[in-house]
């Protein structure tokens, strides 16, 4: 077993938390919005702009081939981080949305079509939403949702009839951004595979609280943002299985995709390039790669215990605070916690909060399909990372007491 | 704003527990929904203006207490009021959460919803409180919705 992680020396590497914020200490509960950035990120994105920057697999300059190998070097981290076979199957997009809507728009529509169903889960994010709804309008295509229990866990008895003959794709966090509840998202790729039906894991939440292997899940294709991970926002990870990106088209055209182009016939490159058309994000990519080593320096698996440590500590704490209901009970949980306060709105609660130092985030959380569900408007949400300590936890406290006294 | 409480007074907390005028009329010659799509709050407004004159109004939906006590107490600031009049309310309104206009230095015939002045300095929460009186303005206008954004 590894050491816990040194709080004190970590806080160090976020120089905006040794910042006054409101005139007092900044706590940020709100990492599962936007992660900080830790400052080897910022210096190395800062680096590549100054010293090593030009456009990416193009020219015969020294300089254009070094910013590529900077550029591809990333992309292995971010294999390596899910444990995906081959960098062929890592794709940079803008982020978690993009890399949503990139499979609806070419996987999806080869496999889909009308009458077919896409069975989501009853906790996404708009994100995983939306880009299907979008599909199924197309196609004249239906979609049907996995219900979850008040407590926020999946209802997996009826799964395998929700997998119908129609069923041509699942969609599922592994992480829900709202309730924090990890999905078991292994046995319901199990459970599609025996059907023959394709998954996507939304893995926006769940990549920066545990290690995620990607071939063990067996996920047919795995999405995330970097900035959810102390990356830099305006670059994310497509990962999809070998034979699927094979048989997918392009997506985007445009130069960098191509293998040859006249006017008679353009032909294409392979995976991941096929879908990287254009100047690709290259220093939030190299961003990320510098994130990815950040949080590995720290151990993601000592990054996932000090989460879940300060989660049973905050749940503790705040169960006590008559009037507060957690939302989100589910027996595995990342280190989000929402909660809503009898009489007060989350958005009060959140002004309230902010005024006393701490960030949180208020409203529906891009989940409205789970507001309805749970019958409530928006939740108050605190989501604790690496720098986080139990003194956050207790300036929470204080604030949500503060913000009863002035509620009355 | 040094503390929330300035904003947070009690006649706000108050319309916030008890709004007035919450409901639908069911005779009602104009209506609005309004809608703050960031954050989600909705209302739903109805009105019966007779010759010129906000005879009677009612808010209904969900929202914060800056939105839900902005609604009351605009429901209280109009009934009764000729609608131009009511117009020039949603203009100072506006400037005053804008910051341009200045209750305490600058004509006006805001009384009682000064109070909300001190949202200009929450731009996050401007929205909250401008919510019904963009939804009363669309209302005026015949439109059938509003938007914050």
């Amino acid at each position: 077993m590894n050491q816990p992680l040194d709080i004190a020396k970590i806080r160090e590497d976020f120089p905006i938390l040794a910042m006054p914020y409101k005139d007092r200490r900044l706590v940020y509960v709100d990492s599962a919005v936007s992660g900080l950035m830790p400052k080897s990120v910022n210096e190395r994105i800062a680096h590549y702009q100054a010293f090593e920057h030009t456009n990416v697999h193009r020219g015969v300059s020294q300089l254009s081939q070094e910013a590529t190998d900077r550029f591809e070097e990333a992309r292995e981290k971010a294999r390596s981080f899910i444990n995906a076979s081959s960098i062929k199957q890592i794709i940079w997009t803008r982020g978690t949305t993009e890399s949503i809507n990139l499979v609806a728009q070419t996987f999806g529509r080869q496999k889909v079509h009308a009458g077919d169903e896409i069975l989501l889960s009853a906790m996404e994010h708009h994100s995983n939403i939306v880009p299907w709804q979008l599909l199924a309008e197309e196609r004249g295509a239906k979609i049907r949702v996995i219900p979850m229990t008040d407590a926020g866990e999946l209802i997996l008895d009826e799964l395998d009839t929700l997998i119908g003959e129609r069923t041509k794709l699942i969609g599922v966090t592994h992480v829900s951004n709202v309730l924090g509840t990890i999905n078991p998202v292994k046995e319901i790729i199990a459970r599609a595979h025996a059907k023959g039906v394709a998954v996507l894991v939304d893995g926006a939440q769940a990549v920066p609280h545990m290690a995620v292997d990607v071939q063990d899940l067996d996920a047919d294709f795995y999405v995330f943002s970097g900035h959810k991970l102390m990356g830099p926002t305006g670059i994310g990870v497509l990962y999809g299985k070998k034979e699927h990106l094979e048989a997918m088209p392009p997506w985007q055209g445009g130069g960098s995709m191509i293998l040859s182009v006249s006017w008679e016939k353009t032909t294409f490159i392979g995976s991941p390039g096929k879908f990287e058309a254009g100047t690709p994000p290259i220093a939030q990519a190299i961003g990320l790669g510098a994130a990815i080593d950040y949080l590995r320096g720290l151990g993601l698996d000592q990054v996932s215990a000090h989460g879940h440590e300060l989660l049973a500590y905050a749940t503790e704490r705040v169960k006590g605070i008559p009037g507060l209901r957690i939302i989100g009970e589910a027996k595995a949980k990342a280190s989000v916690l929402s909660f809503v306060i009898d009489g007060v709105h989350p958005h009060d609660v959140g002004t309230i909060l902010d005024h006393e130092g701490i960030v949180v985030r208020a409203g529906h959380h891009c989940a409205q399909p789970v507001m309805k569900r749970l019958n409530i408007p928006a939740t108050t949400r605190a989501s604790f990372a690496c720098f986080n300590d139990k003194d956050d936890v207790d300036a929470l406290v204080e604030g949500i007491l503060k913000v009863k006294e002035i509620f009355g | 704003m040094s503390d929330p409480r300035e904003l947070y007074q009690q006649v706000i907390l108050e319309h916030n527990r008890k709004p007035r005028n919450f409901g639908k009329l069911e005779t009602c010659t104009h209506h609005a929904d309004g809608q703050n799509p960031l954050c989600g709050d909705e209302i739903e407004l109805t009105l019966l203006v007779q010759d010129g004159i906000v005879q009677d109004l009612k808010f209904q939906g969900h929202g914060c207490a800056i939105s839900q006590a902005s609604s009351s107490l605009m429901t209280t600031a109009v009934k009764g009021k000729p609608v131009a009049e009511a117009e020039i309310l949603i203009e100072q309104f506006r400037e005053m959460i804008r910051g341009t206009l200045d209750p305490s230095r600058d004509p006006n015939i805001l009384g009682k919803l000064s109070l909300f002045q001190g949202v200009k300095d929450l731009p996050s929460r401007v929205k909250c409180a401008v919510l019904p009186w963009a939804t009363l303005h669309a209302a005026f206008k015949g439109e059938a919705s509003a938007s914050t954004e």
